[in-house]
């Protein structure tokens, strides 16, 4: 209960974000699953705001966590730049086909 | 002041995100809504980066050299790629980004003083963003791998249930104990990583090569989710983490019910691995097979007035999307309708075939849905079905012990004739024989799709 009550707010905003998230994306037809599900996976890479966040608190000579916070910003930006970069692609084919 | 400006910029991406899926609902507002989520997570990084934090020592180095590299590394392959080899690269992506929450859920665990320990809740909402970010993460490597082909089905662990229910239990059982202790082991996190890490590869493997779009969705779902906890466990919450990661988390959960559906199987079917059935059912038709000649084909589809062409993974490994579209631009020119019926599970990631015939130029309004596709059949003239099996096996529907009974299929016996080009008898994913191939409206044309389709396509150039 306790939980609850000092979370309410944060409560509030997870429900309506499933709500929405469930709403927009099942609008979503078919002939683009593929480009929805590698923009989604890009979307994903937003954990990079938390390891940014981690490294900048980082004291500098801490260098497990920046070693480790470092690893995560690689990966996630090579999610988030090929992701869209590759969503981007496949929608231009989609595109050029307009009759 | 300065926190209220970071607020409503970070707000701002969080627009960017949800406007972006929306306008990923019509092909032809698609590209804007890539651009819209992009410069949303554009301004989220930008504002992470340099907005002024309180005890902060910035440290840029360590974060622009690995942006910087990871830019290169995801651009430059996003436009090597191949569309036929896109699951695999989504699947790679997606295993990146669970291993970022993973990394933030460890550095969250070290950041805690020895001799201290965080809240029970702390602990809790920490060790599953660590517990599902490493599962994405070694789990898409190996649907990665499965993709590829680089690791077959034939590769299997022992015990695959006995070890995957021991692993949870276990990572669930580690949770509850370093939420009961009073100083934080870090040991035991470490040991949760490591178990973590290997349940992903346990998890994925048992389950087979033609069950990738499920699990594609479902490890994209689960890297959401990381993300969402990610942005939980910090001092001051991220709200852009966490509607990001649920918006991925919902996109994910909605693809792999989608895709389940489309097998009428449950996603504990589909995780367990494996069709339940091992090819016992006999079909009700037995019988010859009629063969067919390219010529005769190429006849036949010239003087049909409407046709479908069912494209399944064959079509797609054998890279003949491209003849393919040759064929329909030449039976067009003969006045032909021609059309094409895609199956959800065609492919080998949610609406992977639509990408590879959009590679090759069909206009995506040619392309049915599988309801459309059965009303249009009984109007229909000629299918051609090329390298899809299972998704047109009439076993579905009459067949009681086929295992895949019940799964909506293609109804394709409902036109006048069908083409079947196939390589050989073989069975399909499903591993059960298909009487589609013993109706009396079947011919079949034996071969490699690509080879095939270029004979159709000559044939019908002279005729």
């Amino acid at each position: 209960m306790e939980f609850i009550n000092s979370n309410l707010q944060l409560i509030y905003i997870l429900v309506l974000a499933i709500f929405l998230g469930m709403e927009v994306i099942g609008k979503v037809p078919t002939v683009l699953h593929t480009p929805l599900m590698s923009g989604a996976n890009a979307i994903s890479g937003v954990c990079v705001i938390g390891a940014i966040l981690l490294i900048r608190q980082s004291p500098p000579t801490d260098y497990l966590n920046l070693t480790l916070g470092a690893a995560g910003i690689l990966l996630a930006t090579i999610n988030i730049v090929g992701g869209f970069a590759v969503t981007n692609r496949m929608l231009e084919m989609f595109k050029k086909k307009k009759k | 002041m300065v926190k209220t400006v970071t607020d409503i910029l970070y707000l701002i991406s969080i627009v960017g995100f949800l406007w972006g899926l929306k306008k990923l609902s019509s092909p032809i507002s698609a590209t804007r809504g890539n651009q819209y989520a992009m410069a949303g997570m554009g301004i989220g990084v930008l504002v992470a980066t340099f907005a002024p934090l309180e005890n902060s020592f910035n440290n840029y180095l360590w974060i622009i050299i690995p942006m910087i590299l990871g830019s290169i590394i995801g651009y430059y392959s996003a436009i090597k790629v191949k569309m036929t080899a896109m699951p695999e690269m989504v699947s790679l992506f997606n295993g990146l980004g669970g291993a970022c929450s993973m990394f933030i859920a460890l550095v969250e665990f070290l950041k805690y003083p020895d001799n201290t320990s965080p809240a029970t809740t702390q602990i809790l909402t920490t060790s599953f963003a660590s517990i599902i970010g490493s599962v994405s993460f070694t789990g898409s490597i190996i649907a990665w791998g499965k993709l590829n082909g680089s690791l077959r089905d034939s590769f299997k662990l022992p015990a695959p249930i006995f070890v995957n229910l021991a692993l949870l239990i276990g990572l669930l059982g580690l949770t509850a104990y370093l939420m009961l202790q009073p100083t934080l082991n870090y040991t035991l996190v470490f040991l949760q990583v490591g178990l973590s890490l290997i349940y992903g590869i346990t998890f994925v493997t048992p389950i087979g090569g033609g069950d990738m779009p499920v699990v594609i969705s479902l490890l994209n779902s689960l890297t959401g989710v990381a993300a969402a906890l990610a942005g939980l466990i910090s001092k001051e919450i991220s709200y852009i983490m966490v509607v990001g990661g649920i918006l991925v988390g919902a996109s994910g959960t909605i693809l792999t019910i989608l895709m389940c559906k489309a097998m009428n199987r449950s996603l504990l079917n589909v995780i367990i691995g494996g069709f339940g059935g091992n090819g016992n059912s006999i079909s009700s038709r037995q019988g010859s097979v009629r063969e067919t000649t390219p010529s005769d084909a190429a006849i036949m589809l010239k003087y049909a007035k409407k046709v479908i062409i069912v494209p399944g993974y064959g079509l797609a490994v054998a890279q003949a999307q491209h003849i393919c579209h040759e064929i329909e631009e030449a039976l067009t020119a003969e006045g032909v309708v021609v059309k094409y019926a895609i199956h959800p599970v065609a492919g080998r990631m949610p609406g992977h075939m639509n990408v590879l015939l959009a590679e090759a130029d069909v206009s995506y309004d040619n392309l049915l849905e599988l309801e459309d596709a059965n009303k249009e059949f009984p109007t229909t003239d000629v299918v051609v079905v090329v390298g899809a099996n299972d998704v047109v096996n009439p076993a579905a529907k009459e067949d009681k012990n086929s295992p895949i009974y019940g799964m909506p299929i293609l109804d394709v016996e409902l036109a006048q004739n069908i083409i079947v080009l196939k390589r050989s008898m073989s069975t399909g994913y499903a591993g059960i024989e298909n009487p589609l191939f013993y109706g009396e409206k079947t011919k079949m044309l034996f071969g490699d799709a690509k080879s095939s389709l270029s004979k159709l396509l000559e044939e019908i150039a002279n005729a």
